[in-house]
């Protein structure tokens, strides 16, 4: 930890960046913390307790100003600045990215290509609880799914913790805002946040690294990246990219080629 | 107010005369790993062990989303259905917690405030509070700290103590209240005469409230607003666990010649809760909105309702995704 913090306070005092987004005790696990000067990389922590994905920050332009910044990053968000990058929403050389190594060693990348060298050593893994579920989710029939989650979605209020905690989710303005038409039905209830979730789902088909802020983010316990989850599984094979790795071919649903194999779309 | 005595036995008695009456019974109950009021019809469906539930009762009078009224437009002319107070039910609140019951206050008055908003009322003149006191808190509970407690009875109709026997100290508290114990009158014994303090949580003093409204009202244009939200994701989490936040949009369920008018929750944490037609947003960035959300509930509710916006029920710092503690935040501004 003392090492985290000096070369955090390091990069502060040198004014190699202007900020350094990391984490810090919280109420009952670390939370996201910006440090702005090299006194508050005193307060930064790190452990396996560090939940959030701090790149859902990056593309904040109120947050990050116009300097360059420095984020400690966990292995979910290094997958997500690497799709970021794919997607052209960071500038590589306006943001250095550490990490804390298994070895507790503290580690900055060189650039980009670096990070997908690291993280490939890195299997996506989803614990054994959300496994269950999904395995319960094969075995249904599309009528016993569509109950389940319709009884999920019963309890969705609509807060928009799924789409804020999402580093994905940066549009500045979401098929949800749209009002003209009016896509989706904004008030909650049981259809209308189908609506809402199988939209969102579609928008991170091929691009969701599986990190689940969305789920964690979710205040009545909706596994809701489950769903991302799943797309992202059985995407993968037919779209040709490995599950929590960047897709360099281009999103699944917003990439269209003269040659593609199915003939509806040529 | 009357105060009695009602044994275990006695308890279940009452709730099933209760459920047996035809009103409907909300109370805690523990599904999917989380605490939510449900729809009950036994004593033994009600959650046990737990500090709160995620979501507030406020949605007993201020539903998620609410039909206001509906129309149809047939040769050339316009039928309208109005929201009919008729259809709401007769509604039992069990096991609420006092900093629940104390959020109706605070929404009445917004609810009353320059419109008698007739689907609110029409609610909670049909509500009933049975709220029970805390005999546990944990470190997001304020209650003290906002002119509430563990045994407040703000709010509430009836207000049980649970003793160590089972039974409980019965505090009846309205009209209301003392209507619901008369359908089961003889499941009611005398007062015992026990101090209701000794049961309660212990719920510190946190801060001093006075003293954060007199420091809210020259703190417009503090730096303390980026530095508190830098971290906040801007959802609607804390909004809508709140047993006090009631803004709502107004939305347009439309069918061709048909529709309804619908009432659905929403936050000033939003974006585009403040955003113009004309594209201005008055409140452009996360700070503002997080400022706004302190001001409103510690400055102008009180400078207008004469009542504070917060019950210190600690619902928003449990739900927040990235930790927005609002204990934590209020008591560094009265350091400041």
């Amino acid at each position: 930890m003392d090492k985290l913090r000096e070369k955090a306070a390091a990069l502060l005092a040198d004014g190699t960046v202007t900020m350094v987004l990391g984490y810090e005790e919280g109420t009952n696990k670390p939370r996201p913390l910006f440090c702005h000067t090299a006194e508050q990389a005193s307060k930064l922590v790190y452990s396996s307790q560090c939940i959030n994905n701090l790149a859902v920050y990056l593309t904040k332009k109120e947050i990050m100003g116009a300097g360059k910044v420095a984020i400690i990053a966990t292995i979910p968000t290094l997958r997500s600045i690497l799709q970021l990058s794919v997607e052209n929403q960071l500038n590589e050389d306006n943001l250095v990215v550490i990490t804390v190594t298994d070895k507790d060693e503290v580690k900055q990348f060189a650039n980009f290509a670096e990070i997908e060298a690291y993280i490939a050593d890195f299997q996506l893994k989803l614990d054994g609880k959300e496994q269950e579920i999904i395995t319960k989710l094969e075995g249904m029939s599309r009528e016993e799914r569509f109950k389940f989650w319709m009884e999920e979605m019963s309890h969705c209020f609509k807060c928009y913790a799924c789409r804020a905690a999402c580093p994905l989710c940066y549009c500045t303005k979401c098929i949800v805002e749209e009002n003209r038409p009016q896509w989706i039905n904004p008030w909650a209830a049981p259809l209308a946040n189908m609506e809402w979730q199988i939209n969102r789902a579609m928008h991170m088909a091929g691009r969701c690294t599986g990190c689940g802020a969305c789920g964690d983010a979710c205040p009545v316990g909706i596994p809701i990246h489950l769903l991302t989850r799943k797309m992202m599984e059985d995407l993968a094979p037919e779209f040709g990219f490995t599950p929590g790795q960047p897709s360099k071919n281009g999103n699944a649903l917003s990439t269209w080629k003269a040659d593609d194999k199915e003939n509806f779309i040529r | 107010m009357e105060t009695k005595y009602i044994s275990k036995n006695g308890l279940n008695e009452w709730f099933s005369q209760i459920v047996k009456s035809g009103k409907r019974v909300y109370a805690p109950v523990e599904e999917r790993g989380k605490v939510e009021f449900k729809k009950v019809q036994a004593l033994s469906e009600v959650a046990e062990e737990y500090i709160q539930t995620t979501q507030s009762i406020k949605s007993a009078v201020f539903p998620r989303a609410e039909v206001l009224f509906s129309y149809e437009k047939e040769n050339g002319q316009v039928k309208v259905e109005d929201f009919n107070p008729d259809t709401v039910k007769e509604t039992v609140l069990w096991k609420v917690h006092p900093c629940d019951a104390a959020g109706f206050k605070p929404l009445t008055a917004i609810f009353n405030w320059d419109y008698t908003d007739k689907l609110y009322n029409a609610h909670l003149e049909k509500t009933t509070l049975v709220t029970f006191s805390c005999a546990k808190a944990d470190k997001s509970c304020f209650c003290t700290s906002v002119n509430g407690g563990p045994g407040n009875t703000s709010g509430s109709d009836v207000l049980l103590t649970m003793l160590p026997d089972g039974g409980a100290i019965v505090e009846i508290l309205t009209p209301k209240g003392e209507a619901l114990v008369q359908l089961a009158a003889s499941a009611f014994e005398d007062d015992k005469g026990e101090d209701k303090s000794k049961y309660l949580a212990d719920v510190p003093l946190a801060f001093d409230l006075e003293e954060v409204r007199a420091r809210l009202a020259t703190a417009f244009d503090s730096p303390v607003w980026k530095e508190q939200s830098e971290r906040c994701l801007g959802c609607g989490a804390c909004a809508f666990v709140c047993p006090t936040c009631a803004c709502f949009d107004i939305q347009e369920d439309a069918h061709g010649s048909k529709g309804k008018r619908i009432r659905c929750w929403d936050s000033c944490g939003f974006s585009l809760f403040t955003l113009h037609t004309s594209g201005h947003n008055p409140r452009a960035v996360q700070s503002q909105r997080w400022r706004q959300r302190i001001l409103h509930k510690f400055s102008y509710m009180p400078d207008r309702l004469s009542v504070f916006g917060c019950t210190g029920c600690g619902r928003c710092s449990r739900a927040c995704p990235v930790d927005m503690n609002i204990l934590e935040h209020i008591t560094s501004i009265t350091k400041k």
